[in-house]
């Protein structure tokens, strides 16, 4: 099984959640997080008082496959969360030991 | 005796000419004369308690909004409690003792204890203050702008003072700064009473120097006798709700009219004068506030309703004075002179006044009270003496006895202040929190709660 951790952006993320339902994966976990890559922040001015803002916000998707899947989920994850332009996230991807479905106890892909 | 029954439901204003010709029974005229007296009272009198409960809202929730979103989430609740503590306290004090040290006829400085628990203030009307409304009236709109003046000081100590030092601060400076002050201007016999027996008249139509110039000194003496915020200039203090802060902000500018216009004493004409001129100049300074920031980078929803509030402030004293013309002036400079104060000059000398309680309330206070003295006009306030308007009419002498009332508000203001900070601080052990609190949050730190919760 793999994770794949992709912090997009937040407009992007019902194109995201349609794509991934339309090729079944069906659970995933989504937050609202802030950080950045190559990105430029932007400046805030308040009475006078400039804040930089490096730290923008983004959402994160996080979701578990069964390996096989890998390839196929990510391309269409990247098809749904591009805009060609700097800013549009990153995808991570990490080895998961083991899955457990609580009601039940079913482990491994089947508790996906 | 038919046509006197006639009169009464008729016109009341075309009561007079009509009995010139038929002239009633003795008996019948004071009876007409009473009922005129009614109408006209319960005219004024509704127009005077929808204004006190429009200066109440301005304080609760309208300063409490527009101060709680500029401080950071942790010190929202601090923040409105200091306001809505007021709301609290000021009643109280006024109650007790502040009402009377404040419009008793004592000496020119303040006023006697006459009215000590609002003895002898009851239905029947002051008429030396207000002749058409009862005394309790009066009172009460009073009262709103002795609770919002000292909250407009907690802008410049917002997110670093001890509870516990505020209160007592509160309730010091009401009783040696504000009550003198406001006597001084509006008691009878007041020194810079220009209607009452003043020596100095000064015109303050509703309180360029009793609210605006005392509350402003006051809080740049607090922002600089306190200390900046613990990581001022390195960590970031940004507005954590800027959304707050605007419906707050337009609270102040409805509740303002009957800050204002409610000065006027009376539902009349004076009162649609000081209404107009209100709503322009905090027109013309929203639009040059906007239009300075916009010349170094973009125009701020923030810049823009701190315009509106700078306007309002300096139309405050000149409200009932000047003409609808000079108010659009009034508001235009007041929004470039404020802006100026709140981005440059803080930052000039580095004061960390929180939330610029006297770049906009005291440099906007100081700069109305002078224009009164330049704008006041015998057209619009016939209350005026001849030969005793502004400078555009001919007194020079106005704009002198002007700077007189905004030097004794500036001195009550930074003497009162800086002794009742010195009791806080012996009383107190301190009037700033510690800074574990501080970098708590007051919300936690002072009151044991949140305003945001992940739980809730």
């Amino acid at each position: 099984m793999k994770k794949l951790e992709a912090v997009i952006q937040p407009f992007k993320l019902e194109e995201v959640k349609e794509a991934l339902k339309g090729i079944g994966v069906d659970g995933m976990t989504v937050t609202e997080v802030r950080g950045h890559g190559r990105q430029k922040g932007h400046t805030e001015v308040y009475r006078g008082q400039e804040y930089k803002v490096d730290l923008l916000a983004k959402i994160k998707v996080e979701i578990i496959i069964p390996t096989e899947r890998l390839e196929e989920v990510i391309d269409t994850l990247m098809k749904a969360a591009r805009t060609g332009k700097i800013g549009d996230g990153k995808i991570f991807v990490y080895d998961v030991v083991d899955a457990i479905r609580i009601r039940n106890g079913d482990r491994g892909p089947s508790a996906i | 005796m038919k046509k006197t029954a006639f009169a009464i439901p008729l016109a009341l204003g075309s009561a007079a000419g009509l009995f010139a010709q038929t002239a009633p029974a003795p008996s019948s005229t004071a009876a007409l004369e009473a009922s005129i007296k009614a109408a006209q009272s319960a005219g004024d009198n509704a127009w005077m308690l929808t204004s006190c409960a429009l200066v109440l809202m301005m304080t609760g929730p309208g300063l409490a909004l527009f101060y709680g979103g500029l401080v950071r989430k942790k010190n929202v609740l601090a923040t409105m409690m200091q306001s809505f503590t007021m709301m609290a306290l000021a009643t109280v004090l006024w109650a007790v003792v502040g009402y009377s040290l404040s419009f008793g006829e004592g000496s020119p400085f303040i006023g006697d204890l006459r009215y000590l628990m609002l003895a002898g203030v009851g239905a029947d009307p002051m008429p030396d203050y207000a002749a058409t409304i009862p005394h309790q009236t009066w009172m009460m709109f009073q009262l709103m702008f002795a609770i919002i003046t000292p909250a407009l000081i907690t802008g410049a100590f917002a997110e670093r003072m001890k509870f516990s030092a505020m209160l007592l601060f509160m309730t010091l400076w009401s009783l040696l700064v504000y009550f003198p002050m406001a006597h001084m201007v509006w008691g009878k016999g007041g020194l810079l009473n220009a209607f009452l027996g003043g020596s100095i008249p000064c015109y303050d139509f509703a309180g360029g120097t009793v609210v605006h110039i005392t509350s402003g000194v006051s809080a740049l003496v607090c922002a600089i006798y306190m200390g900046k915020r613990t990581g001022y200039g390195s960590e970031p203090m940004k507005p954590h709700s800027l959304v707050l802060s605007f419906v707050g902000a337009c609270m102040l500018w409805v509740g303002w009219f009957g800050f204002n216009a409610g000065s006027a004493l009376s539902s009349g004409s004076l009162a649609s004068a000081a209404f107009v001129t209100t709503h322009f100049a905090a027109a013309t300074a929203a639009l040059s506030w906007s239009l300075m920031e916009w010349l170094h980078s973009k125009p701020t929803v923030l810049g823009a309703i701190s315009g509106a509030v700078a306007g309002l402030v300096v139309i405050t004293p000149a409200a009932g004075f000047v003409t609808p013309g000079s108010a659009l002036l009034m508001g235009f400079i007041g929004g470039i002179v404020c802006y100026f104060m709140v981005v440059k000059v803080k930052a000039m000398f580095g004061y960390d006044d929180s939330l610029d309680a006297f770049g906009v309330h005291g440099a906007g206070g100081t700069l109305g009270a002078l224009l009164t003295g330049v704008f006041a006009s015998r057209a619009v306030n016939g209350a005026i003496a001849e030969g005793k308007a502004g400078l555009l009419e001919g007194n020079s002498g106005q704009v002198l006895n002007q700077a007189i009332g905004i030097a004794i508000a500036w001195g009550i203001a930074i003497v009162g202040t800086l002794v009742i900070l010195k009791i806080c601080d012996v009383v107190c052990g301190g009037v700033r929190v510690s800074t574990q609190d501080e970098v708590q949050g007051l919300d936690l730190s002072q009151h044991g709660e949140e305003g945001y919760s992940l739980e809730g």
